[in-house]
């Protein structure tokens, strides 16, 4: 997004609205303000000495009897410009300083960084003050004692920054390429740090104005006859049981212009940090939206006593360009004892489903269904006591990155108890019990040994497994899987899907796997959902998938990764096309445009998951296929088209 | 003479226990026009090799050939021309690109690595155009930013950079890993048109069993900074010798589960 999108983003709190107020009042200010009250704060006049406020004088007059108000308001002009020009030294000195470290080699980098750790080690404030004492007094030398203090808080964030770019891969790629650390600095590396730096600089000047004031007032910045709104405070202070309203003026200029600067760096970084979660392609044209977003009824088959059963669920987020819909209206049953894999490719809206279920939608997203039963509860209502306690003891839930899921500060003993002590009510000796064996359950070695170590002190495979053992100290009746083995590599992979396997025939527990393999969901799984752009477009059993699969993206997903049977001497086939965008979705099949077997009404009508021949089929298909595509007959489909 | 030719490379990480080996001596070589995979999961030193081949990290021991020439015994700068013939694709295109670079920036950036003489603005847009055309990208994605494509598209691009540079070796590290299923088979066909037009050599990385038998000749398996295994991938894939690559094998989900495939035909 560009910088006055982050501007637009950053006007829309309401603090972003009155600090850019404030800050375009002050810049106003500082330029007419001379030239409007200039004569009136140079002028003395004999007759009205170091009065309090009146009609004429609001503030007072000051120990030549210029007006006070006058004063403050065209003071506004040195105190910004000093301000600025104490950032602009600051930034100037600090940025490139931090900067360094990309460009210079191995070992000078080291140097520069230490550099910048040193001065950085000193305060900056007795810095300053030591700086202006020894550069005298003045502005000049103020400006130059503040902005040499603050350069190390520069150079520290530019470098920090720098590094987090740095390590990134298309500066890896540049490396590669050949090209020179300079243009890599100017092109690669200063374009991506920008932003934040102009943040903190916008916050650094209310700083700065606030540290200039001070060494105005201590005598050390601004001289007479020259005036910032420090000088004036100074000049006013000796009068504050007097006439308070003297000093009043520039104390609530220095602050309003602090709280300024401050509100709008602030601001700003806010929009920065958080667009990004909305950012996506350019808006889709409206109207083709709505059409499409309409969920089409689902059959639902029936089954006896299901664990779950889903209906019409939809999941929507609201976004600047009007809502989007990732998940549209699904409807699917788990039973008992049943493993069901939900397989997709980014954005289907699979991992949004699996979160729905356990009531995990991140703001500000909407979850709607018009039946969601767990164990015979409905889900779909208002929150309750009785609610949360089945699922958080029927309902476990494994996620795919294993460290930030634990938490890092936690022994494992910890994390495991907390679930027995909330919500089995069992006793702290009791749920420790528990929790050893629940760890033996997962097959982790030593396990008393286990409750008493860190996350980090596992590997990502054995972090799955106490994940896992957490979900186990209930007695679940739902593991949802969410890409439990992605992070994992292909041997640990295998291990924790037999460990799913067999925790399931063990104690009966029901699996929802979300996956983006499909063949590893056809390992574990008796019954595999396919979700594109927001629909289950088949549920097919788990064993027919070989036989052929009747939705033709089922299909192409099928044939488009190479498996250890694949004739190396032909092609893959392929799906043209990209994924659609859930924010421009065309009116009827999704997968229509991506099709070779699309025809008019595929891309006016949306079709609905019909149920196919036998119970446990579905498909939403208006030209299902028939036939076999494991391994090289899908290739010959493919080239014959 | 080969592309590449890896000879008894170390490469040593600092670790809090003192120094980690990440490469353990590997000799390894690419003929020129083959593909040579690496398989071998998290921290069997394979990235780490790649990046050592590049120059992304200092090896610690034995030498780097590129077209016969040695780059330890030449100066940095020559070092650096050396190594231009070969060039190194990314496993994530989101992190691959520089998200404020258009695509034709990018490309025209990478082509001026190649000839330095400040030629006219059209004869760039035209290479630019031909690099798309090579990776069957749109022309008009030129003008497009990173993040208004798709992945398949954004690891396309990456390809095409590389390529501005008329690399004679490839080195592609896990480039499908992070992929859709759905554009996997698009990238690897791609690679593979690719070879044949150009006559590249490719060094193809990951962890993926099945993908790494599909895109090489030969394939060697790394465990632990080592190749432990190494020769035709057929061979390898049919007649495992080490028990770690029969242990990758096993790993290898396959469709319906493991009793499945081999009800398979």
């Amino acid at each position: 997004m560009s910088q006055r999108g982050l501007a637009r983003a950053a006007l829309r709190t309401p603090t972003g609205v009155l600090a850019l107020a404030g800050v375009v009042l002050l810049t106003v200010l500082a330029v007419v303000a001379p030239m409007i009250w200039g004569d009136a704060a140079r002028t003395p006049d004999v007759e009205h000495l170091l009065e309090g406020g009146s009609a004429e004088h609001p503030l007072g007059t000051d120990n030549i009897g210029r007006d006070l108000l006058a004063r403050t308001l065209v003071a506004t002009r040195l105190s910004l410009v000093l301000a600025v020009l104490t950032v602009l030294v600051g930034a100037g000195i600090g940025v490139p300083l931090g900067a360094l470290p990309t460009v210079l080699g191995r070992r000078s980098a080291r140097a520069a960084a230490a550099v910048t750790d040193l001065a950085l080690a000193y305060p900056a404030l007795l810095l300053a003050i030591f700086l202006g004492v020894i550069l005298g007094a003045g502005p000049e030398a103020a400006v130059l004692a503040l902005g040499i203090a603050s350069a190390p808080a520069f150079a520290r964030l530019t470098q920090t920054l720098a590094a987090s770019v740095a390590g990134s891969d298309y500066i890896a790629a540049a490396h590669v390429l050949g090209l020179s650390r300079r243009r890599i600095l100017f092109r690669h590396v200063l374009p991506n740090i920008a932003e934040p730096i102009i943040l903190n600089v916008t916050v650094a000047i209310g700083y700065a104005l606030l540290a200039m004031s001070g060494l105005s007032f201590l005598g050390l910045g601004v001289q007479a006859p020259s005036y910032d709104w420090g000088r004036l405070l100074t000049e006013s202070l000796d009068r504050i049981y007097v006439a308070p309203e003297a000093a009043l003026g520039p104390c609530i200029a220095i602050v309003v212009a602090g709280l300024a600067f401050n509100g709008l760096g602030e601001s700003l970084a806010k929009a920065a940090s958080t667009r990004t979660s909305y950012a996506r392609p350019p808006a889709a044209p409206a109207g083709s939206r709505l059409a499409a977003t309409l969920p089409v009824a689902d059959d639902v088959p029936a089954a006896d006593e299901p664990v779950l059963v889903v209906e019409g669920l939809t999941v929507t987020f609201p976004t600047a360009d009007g809502a989007i819909t990732p998940v549209r209206g699904i409807s699917f049953t788990v039973g008992d004892g049943e493993r069901v894999g939900i397989v997709g490719e980014s954005g289907s809206g699979k991992s949004l489903t699996a979160l729905s279920l356990a009531r995990l939608v991140p703001h500000p997203g909407t979850v709607s269904a018009d039946r969601v039963e767990f164990l015979g509860r409905e889900l779909s209502g208002v929150r309750s006591t009785d609610r949360d306690r089945v699922l958080g003891t029927s309902m476990a839930m494994v996620f795919q990155d294993t460290t930030t899921s634990l938490n890092p500060a936690l022994r494992i003993g910890v994390q495991l108890s907390e679930v027995a002590e909330v919500h089995g009510e069992l006793r702290r000796s009791d749920a420790r019990r528990r929790a050893v064996e629940r760890l033996r359950a997962v097959r982790l070695s030593g396990p008393e040994r286990r409750l008493k170590q860190f996350p980090h002190e596992l590997s990502g495979g054995m972090r799955q497994r106490v994940m896992i053992a957490v979900g186990l100290m209930g007695e679940p009746r739902l593991i949802i899987a969410d890409e439990p083995t992605s992070a994992l590599d292909v041997t640990v992979q295998q291990q924790i899907l037999r460990l799913l396997k067999e925790i399931g025939d063990e104690t009966g527990a029901s699996c929802l796997l979300i996956t983006h393999d499909i063949a590893v969901a056809t390992e574990l799984c008796d019954r595999i959902l396919v979700m594109y752009a927001g629909r289950i477009v088949e549920d097919i059993d788990a064993a027919r998938l070989w036989k052929g699969p009747a939705h033709p993206y089922t299909r192409a997903l099928l044939a488009a990764v190479p498996d250890l049977e694949t004739d190396r001497s032909v092609e893959l086939a392929s799906i043209p096309g990209r994924p659609p965008d859930v924010a421009d979705l065309p009116a009827g099949c999704a997968f229509a445009p991506r099709c070779a077997f699309a025809t008019e009404q595929c891309r006016q009508e949306a079709p609905p998951l019909r149920i196919d021949e036998t119970d446990s089929h579905r498909v939403a298909c208006w030209h299902p296929q028939e036939g076999s595509v494991v391994t090289h007959q899908a290739r010959v489909e493919t080239e014959a088209r | 003479m080969t592309a590449v030719d890896v000879e008894r490379l170390s490469v040593q990480f600092h670790g809090r226990g003192g120094p980690v080996v990440a490469v353990d001596e590997v000799t390894l070589s690419v003929p020129p026009g083959s593909v040579v995979g690496l398989v071998g999961e998290s921290g069997s030193g394979k990235s780490t090799l790649a990046r050592a081949i590049v120059g992304l990290v200092p090896p610690v021991g034995g030498s780097v050939r590129i077209d016969g020439v040695d780059l330890g015994t030449l100066s940095p700068a020559a070092r650096r021309r050396a190594r231009r013939p070969v060039q190194m694709i990314f496993q994530d295109p989101n992190s691959s690109l520089n998200p404020r670079m258009t695509v034709g920036a990018a490309l025209t950036e990478a082509l001026g690595v190649r000839e330095r003489a400040g030629r006219g603005r059209a004869v760039r847009d035209g290479e630019v155009a031909e690099l798309l055309d090579l990776v069957t990208l749109d022309h008009r994605v030129a003008a497009s930013y990173p993040r208004e494509l798709s992945g398949g598209q954004r690891q396309r691009v990456a390809i095409a950079r590389a390529l501005a540079v008329r690399p004679d070796v490839l080195i592609c590290d896990e480039v499908t890993s992070a992929l859709d299923a759905s554009v996997t088979g698009a990238i690897l066909n791609l690679l593979r048109d690719l070879r044949r037009q150009l006559g590249l050599s490719i060094l193809f990385i990951s962890h993926n069993l099945a993908v790494v038998r599909y895109a090489s000749d030969q394939i060697g398996v790394m465990h632990h900074g080592r190749i432990v295994e190494f020769g035709d991938a057929e061979t390898v894939v049919r007649s495992p010798e080490h028990p770690y690559t029969r242990a990758l094998l096993d790993a290898v989900p396959r469709l319906g589960g493991a009793d499945a495939s081999t009800a398979v035909p």
